[in-house]
């Protein structure tokens, strides 16, 4: 057991600092530090030109193999490109969806023809990707989804029906992935098929909604007769769970780190306030940010584990499992924390109707943390039953 | 960067729980207990002869194993798991350490092969205020001539009443804070040393009070540069507070599993209480702490070995320690007390182990200083300071 990076991989540090300090300016200055969570939908133009530039360096999708275009870069790699891609408070990833989802499920479930189609656009920073799992009906149930897929023998065509919810980037994607039914006839996880969907088409209609943060970065997606090509299924009809689980364990990756440094901006911002009003001074306020510093440490030291012991298949040990409950519950606790620090001012918008800064949008935004991605609630059950062997719960 | 054990490390560890699963049971944790000493004799013989772990981390040198602050902290972590009574934590943890980072060459060599063959030893540095910064320090110690002369009285010594050696914080008169503190170590039957067990709440770990009345040192017993050593005990209670978060790591997980084991046996309105929610996410919680505390006791684990091999500064080191110690400590509370919520009934009688835990864990989360002190000590570097974490 080692911290210490070998000098190969210092190097690499180096390599991708300078690239950094030498690409993330002039125009993409007004980018450094947006994008986060929150914040995903500002900036999008700028951030897929930021994508391209990326691109042109030869970093975006890095993990991936080189036949696909990546370096291949070992998780020591990933973890220091995250490290520094941070530290010069790079943007909020527009590519992220389609390099850490759509691409290592292409590469585990698709079919050559696939790969040769979606990865070179992805890895050019060309196409942009959003998901299509929860459904008015189907949340924390994910597998109780009604959307219809059918295959049309007269235009050699699967023709997708039914409505997605809570989904991220819709309006600003290309494509989505969808889970459908392709078996009219069956219930919970067996008959589901995996789809690539194209978004700009007249069977699509996104439609936005509106948050508590007055601002919409999820939308509903309602497909009427909308379609793909008979070679837009992912596995075979009724492979579609299995594919969908596959590239849940693969959204528990590397990528964590990168949500880990945005944190840190988040903290760092609200220590600078702390010292600049005085809330440094408050005992009580002192302990909270030494408590929210300890926790985002310890998220670091946790990702850091699992990389290590990560199982080849990309399966998921136990410990991964805590993840998504520890984050989110740090992160709701770190919204409330700067409003305490900001105090009465807390209160006071940047400007009417409704403009909140950056630190007001985390606070309302984080209450979703909590929720999307598995509840808390399902999360527990899921590492009591899973992880802790405990019985499952009943189910209707 | 490879933040798991090696293969060697794991066998350390697993070692170390075989051989505790099989010494350190109920019956033998509370046999101990019962004793003033608070230790087996015949247990302790069998870790340093069979099992070597009091020279773990020692260099070769002075006549240990010369492995790393990793071996040591999976060792300790079983050890805390299984509640074993040992004078070890004092002797390698608090002792061993103080000599590694404070002693002269002799001091090293004179006493190191000492505690590698299993003499015990112990550091004492606090006193009746209970706190545990530089300001705690309050024996004080007259320089005459080539002498020293210390008056005063420490609390809170774990074996103090029976350790064989002792390393001493004393501070020069009339000096308050970090100056004037200087380190001392002496075999503990020097007269002018008075010294008595501190019955305690947790009967799993011995503490001793000690009582200095003109006790006169010559100046070889000195360790470090005289008036200067608060920096280097700082490190030496980092080091500490590490290990301490190692058991307390152990603990927690012991007090998951024998929750879980319990309840899954336990029969209510016909259905296992396992399968109830509201015990399921109070387990699901208890792993959450669990594992979160063993991220970072690994990580100050590391940092230990950094510290040691020179790679990492006193900052990294206290950085370490305080959140491993922090988090851990709250953690293992936690736990011990939903621990004891979810055994319901049989959790407050005495025959039942998880009392046990419960006592441990409040009596090594004060111990070095609690979670309240750690977070203070984080928001001087994070909010009063230019240092960057």
């Amino acid at each position: 057991m080692k911290l210490d990076f070998s000098p190969e991989d210092e190097l690499f540090r180096e390599e991708i600092a300078s690239w950094l300090a030498a690409n993330l300016c002039g125009k993409f200055d007004s980018i450094r530090g947006r994008g986060g969570p929150g914040d995903q939908h500002m900036f999008i133009d700028e951030r897929k030109a930021w994508e391209q530039k990326l691109y042109q360096g030869g970093w975006t999708c890095i993990g991936w193999a080189p036949e696909y275009g990546g370096r291949g870069a070992t998780i020591e790699q990933q973890v220091i490109f995250n490290e520094e891609y941070a530290r010069a408070q790079g943007p909020g990833r527009a590519g992220h969806i389609g390099e850490t989802l759509v691409g290592p499920t292409l590469i585990a479930f698709g079919d050559q023809e696939q790969k040769d189609r979606y990865l070179p656009e992805i890895l050019r920073g060309e196409a942009f990707w959003c998901q299509g799992y929860s459904e008015p009906g189907a949340g924390s149930d994910l597998a109780n989804v009604k959307t219809s897929a059918k295959f049309d023998d007269t235009n050699q065509q699967w023709q997708i029906n039914g409505q997605k919810v809570w989904t991220s980037l819709a309006r600003e994607s290309d494509y989505c992935f969808v889970i459908a039914r392709t078996d009219s006839k069956s219930v919970g996880h067996r008959g589901l098929g995996f789809f690539l969907v194209p978004i700009d088409q007249p069977g699509v209609t996104v439609r936005p909604i509106e948050q508590l943060t007055g601002t919409s970065e999820f939308n509903e997606v309602f497909f009427d007769d909308a379609h793909c090509s008979i070679d837009d299924i992912v596995g075979e009809p009724g492979d579609g769970w299995k594919v969908a689980m596959g590239l849940l364990g693969f959204e528990r990756g590397v990528s964590t780190l990168g949500q880990q440094m945005l944190f840190q901006n988040e903290l760092d911002e609200i220590i600078v306030l702390a010292k600049a009003n005085g809330s440094a001074q408050n005992p009580q306020i002192r302990q909270r940010i030494a408590e929210a510093h300890i926790g985002l440490r310890i998220m670091r030291f946790n990702s850091m584990r699992v990389l290590s012991s990560k199982e080849t298949d990309g399966s998921l040990q136990k410990e991964a499992m805590i993840y998504k409950l520890y984050w989110s519950s740090w992160h709701r606790n770190l919204g409330k924390l700067a409003m305490d620090v900001m105090g009465s001012e807390s209160e006071v918008l940047e400007d009417g109707p409704y403009q909140l800064n950056r630190l007001q949008s985390m606070y309302l935004f984080s209450r979703a943390d909590t929720i999307y991605g598995g509840t808390n609630q399902i999360q527990r059950n899921l590492i009591a039953e899973r992880a802790l062997g405990m019985p499952k719960e009943p189910r209707g | 960067m490879n933040f798991k054990f090696t293969d060697e490390q794991m066998m350390i560890r697993d070692i170390a729980e075989a051989f505790l699963a099989q010494t350190s049971t109920s019956a033998a944790v509370r046999q101990a207990m019962s004793t003033e000493l608070g230790y087996d004799l015949q247990l302790w013989r069998r870790i340093c002869d069979e099992m070597c772990w009091q020279g773990m981390h020692i260099p070769e040198a002075y006549g240990g194993l010369g492995l790393g602050y990793v071996e040591l902290v999976a060792t300790l972590e079983q050890m805390g798991r299984y509640l074993c009574c040992s004078p070890f934590y004092a002797s390698v943890c608090l002792a061993a350490n103080a000599l590694l980072v404070a002693g002269t060459e002799d001091q090293k060599l004179t006493y190191l092969p000492q505690i590698a063959v299993g003499k015990t030893a112990t550091l004492a540095y606090t006193g009746e205020s209970g706190g545990w910064d530089s300001n705690s320090v309050k024996v004080t110690y007259q320089k005459q001539g080539d002498s020293y002369r210390l008056n005063g009285s420490y609390r809170f010594v774990p074996d103090g009443h029976s350790a064989e050696i002792l390393v001493l914080a004393a501070r020069d008169q009339d000096t308050q804070g970090d100056e004037g503190i200087s380190l001392f170590v002496v075999p503990a039957n020097t007269p002018g040393i008075r010294r008595e067990w501190l019955p305690t709440m947790d009967q799993t770990r011995r503490q001793g009070q000690l009582q200095l009345d003109d006790l006169v040192l010559n100046s070889d017993a000195v360790m470090g540069d005289v008036g200067q050593s608060w920096a280097q005990l700082e490190q030496i209670l980092d080091l500490g507070r590490i290990a301490v978060a190692a058991e307390q790591l152990g603990g927690s997980q012991q007090c998951l599993d024998s929750t879980v084991a319990y309840i899954s046996e336990r029969v209510q309105f016909g259905r296992s209480i396992a399968s109830y929610q509201s015990v399921k996410h109070k387990c699901a919680d208890m792993m959450v702490k669990v594992e979160a505390s063993r991220s970072a006791v690994y990580y100050a684990a590391c940092v230990g070995d950094q510290f040691f091999n020179q790679t990492s500064d006193a900052v990294g080191l206290a950085e370490a320690a305080s959140i491993a110690k922090a988090y851990s400590s709250e953690g293992f509370f936690h736990n011990a007390g939903v621990g004891i919520q979810l055994h319901g009934g049989v959790g407050i009688t005495s025959e039942y182990d998880i009392q046990l835990y419960f006592k441990r864990a409040k009596s090594t989360e004060t111990f070095l200083g609690a979670a309240d002190y750690h977070r203070e000590r984080l928001a001087t570097l994070l909010l009063d300071t230019q240092v960057a974490l």
